[in-house]
């Protein structure tokens, strides 16, 4: 599964722009698939079909990742940018970015320094351009880190893990899934960094019985990490609530219990700030009962976050156990 | 003069049933039929005049909010003047020594400050505190102020439209143009004749959260919709030298969006608009900001996602008492919408 990763987490696909991954997962998916198709949004809904008498399932994992947007290139040519997504300043100096047609440039912050991390406002992208004329990128063009897979041990390290790894463990789960009597949709959506605002529509086409987010969460096992009981190593992390959505009590039953069944080990994750697609699914339409599927990682929405590559593995165990089979709670 | 009666119309969000009878009027000999929703939308229906493209769009939704910022009367104190709070985004030291217009009975007032000189030293580098002041429509006791205006009262800016030059970039003063200039580049556009069915949405209550654009967009469920604004323009005043990311500068022609805060444009969209542009001639400019948001934040996401994108026409000093268009950059945005649903008749590329 680690080639997937890696083929995963390398890909261009900054929040609206995701398309070079949807090309990735859909080659992927035909061969299992039922029927696949692309919403208004870009949404990749791919549904296995079930043998029936189960539940309308939706599975939703993002493609996309942060990244900035090019707002104005200038005298010099260096061009200026905002954020697109929770872009954290103190990652800025020194990062490399690559835009969709593979230019590749250095972000330097003039303010960072004693006084503090200033602001996007003072970064800017060296694009080797000395002039607006000479600029290989142009105002509304999008970029992403630049950062390829490592491996650590038995942990892995890239940018976009978040949420590359959830649609990894999401694809994985539908190339692995048996027979089954539910019908799974598995969204791979758009614009969860920005407001969930994919996951809302394919939620409203779709109006399934139930749903689970595939996301990353925080972690509470480095030196001086904010108190979290959650660890990588120890397992998936099954939501018990975070900032925008509290898990659906019955769904959260039936994750524990399909772990228990499948003998992988997990952790319940109550998580302070920050929210997944889970957010938006749970109020669509007329409400759906609705969880979510964690995999614990350090420095999220950092240029080098990491997971541990036997939680990867557990969590799509633990998926394709919850969609195998007849679903309660 | 449209813009001008508009702009010195009276619709706090909330409120908008004066823009709402003005542009009825204007729009009824172009549209077959209109309604007014539970929110106070206008949502009016100029149907297909062509025959329709195979694969091109059906519905097409245009927006502009005829809600404008202002205040609210929340008390009348006993010595007859009102406390009032802000509906939408106002920046507190715009507020201070400007005339104002209160109720459906357009009580004129002002809200006063302190005289400079009473304000001490260093008072006057300090953020202006609005908490204190009180709109002053020179009632002498509460009783007197009762028979005048009510709590939950609208307050609006009392501030004139001018076109100021006739020539250049033809500028014009004025308040609301956030989103009157919408409402008419809007009315312009819906005389043209299209090959789908053109909905055109004049929505309540943007300014508190993109609120009357929700409802009316899940009732149309359009192919693509478009927000048609004015927004921020920020070459005057400006820092001296320094050569950072403009937001839009009067002049350069309608502004179309990448993205807001509140929707990331369709691309293809985007593309449409600003090659319709190139290759009409018309003069745009990227809205190179991340901040703020549209109608176009409620209508992409409802139902199942609608693609959508946003063009405006910059305005200087926005979200203020006064602000400033350029009528060359409105004439430009009444073509370009044009000559977009124009294009938009063989449908967008997927």
């Amino acid at each position: 599964m680690k080639a997937l990763i890696k083929e995963l987490v390398e890909a261009f696909g900054p929040s609206g722009y995701e398309e070079q991954v949807a090309e990735l997962i859909r080659a992927k998916a035909q061969a299992v698939a039922d029927d696949i198709r692309t919403d208004n949004l870009g949404n990749l809904i791919v549904l296995k079909k079930g043998t029936g008498g189960g539940k309308r399932v939706m599975i939703s994992a993002h493609m996309d990742e942060i990244g900035l947007i090019v707002s104005y290139i200038d005298k010099k040519g260096f061009a200026r940018f905002n954020p697109v997504g929770g872009l954290p300043i103190s990652t800025m100096t020194g990062a490399r970015v690559r835009f969709a047609n593979g230019t590749v440039g250095v972000i330097y912050n003039e303010k960072d320094g004693w006084a503090g991390p200033g602001s996007l406002a003072d970064c800017y992208i060296d694009t080797g351009a000395t002039c607006p004329e000479d600029s290989p990128v142009q105002i509304g063009d999008v970029a992403c880190i630049n950062r390829p897979m490592e491996e650590l041990g038995p942990r892995l390290t890239s940018k976009a893990m978040d949420d590359r790894i959830g649609c990894a463990v999401a694809l994985q789960a539908l190339l692995e899934l048996p027979a089954s009597p539910n019908d799974v949709y598995f969204v791979f959506s758009v614009q969860e960094e920005v407001g969930c605002r994919g996951a809302m529509v394919a939620a409203f086409g779709i109006e399934p019985d139930v749903a689970v987010a595939v996301d990353v969460t925080s972690w509470g096992d480095t030196p001086q990490a904010k108190p979290m009981a959650i660890e990588l190593g120890k397992g998936p992390a099954i939501k018990v609530k975070d900032g925008g959505m509290l898990a659906h009590s019955g769904v959260k039953r039936w994750m524990v219990a399909s772990a228990e069944a499948a003998g992988v080990p997990y952790q319940l994750e109550v998580l302070i700030g920050g929210t997944t697609d889970a957010y938006t699914i749970q109020t669509a339409r007329a409400g759906v009962p609705t969880g979510c599927l964690s995999v614990p990682t350090r420095y999220v929405h950092s240029p080098s976050e990491v997971v541990d590559y036997n939680d990867v593995l557990n969590a799509t165990r633990l998926m394709v156990q919850m969609l195998a089979n007849p679903i309660s709670w | 003069m449209l813009l001008k009666t508009l702009s010195e119309a009276r619709g706090v969000s909330g409120n908008e049933a004066a823009i709402r009878e003005i542009l009825l009027p204007a729009v009824e000999p172009f549209i077959d039929e209109h309604r007014v929703d539970a929110l106070g939308n206008l949502i009016c229906l100029r149907k297909a005049r062509r025959e329709r493209v195979a694969g091109g769009s059906e519905r097409v939704l245009v927006a502009a909010h005829m809600d404008e910022i202002g205040l609210i009367i929340t008390d009348i104190n006993s010595d007859g003047s009102l406390r009032y709070a802000k509906v939408g985004g106002i920046d507190d030291r715009t507020l201070l020594s400007k005339q104002v217009l209160v109720g459906e009975k357009a009580v004129p007032g002002v809200i006063g400050f302190r005289p400079i000189h009473l304000i001490g030293r260093g008072g006057l580098e300090k953020k202006a505190d609005i908490s204190q002041t009180v709109v002053d429509i020179g009632a002498s006791s509460k009783e007197s102020a009762a028979r005048l205006v009510q709590v939950g009262d609208y307050v609006t800016f009392r501030t004139g439209f001018e076109v100021l030059a006739e020539d250049g970039l033809r500028c014009a003063k004025g308040k609301a143009f956030d989103d009157r200039v919408g409402c008419a580049v809007l009315v312009e556009a819906l005389q043209g004749d299209y090959a789908f069915d053109l909905y055109a949405v004049f929505t309540t209550q943007e300014e508190v959260g993109l609120r009357g654009a929700r409802v009316a967009g899940y009732r149309i469920n359009p192919d693509i919709a478009i927000a048609l604004e004015g927004t921020v323009c920020d070459d005057l005043p400006k820092e001296k030298d320094a050569d950072v990311t403009p937001v839009t500068q009067l002049g350069h022609g309608p502004a179309v969006s990448y993205r807001d805060s509140s929707v990331i444009c369709d691309k293809n969209l985007v593309r449409l608009i600003t090659e319709t542009a190139a290759a009409e001639g018309i003069p745009w400019q990227y809205r190179r900001s991340a901040v703020g948001g549209t109608d176009a934040g409620a209508l992409h996401l409802v139902r199942e996602g609608v693609r959508a994108a946003v063009i405006s026409v910059p305005c200087r000093y926005i979200h203020a008492p006064v602000s400033m268009v350029s009528l060359n950059d409105f004439d430009n945005a009444v073509r370009l919408v044009k000559a977009v649903l124009t294009h938009l008749e063989g449908g967008l590329e997927a």
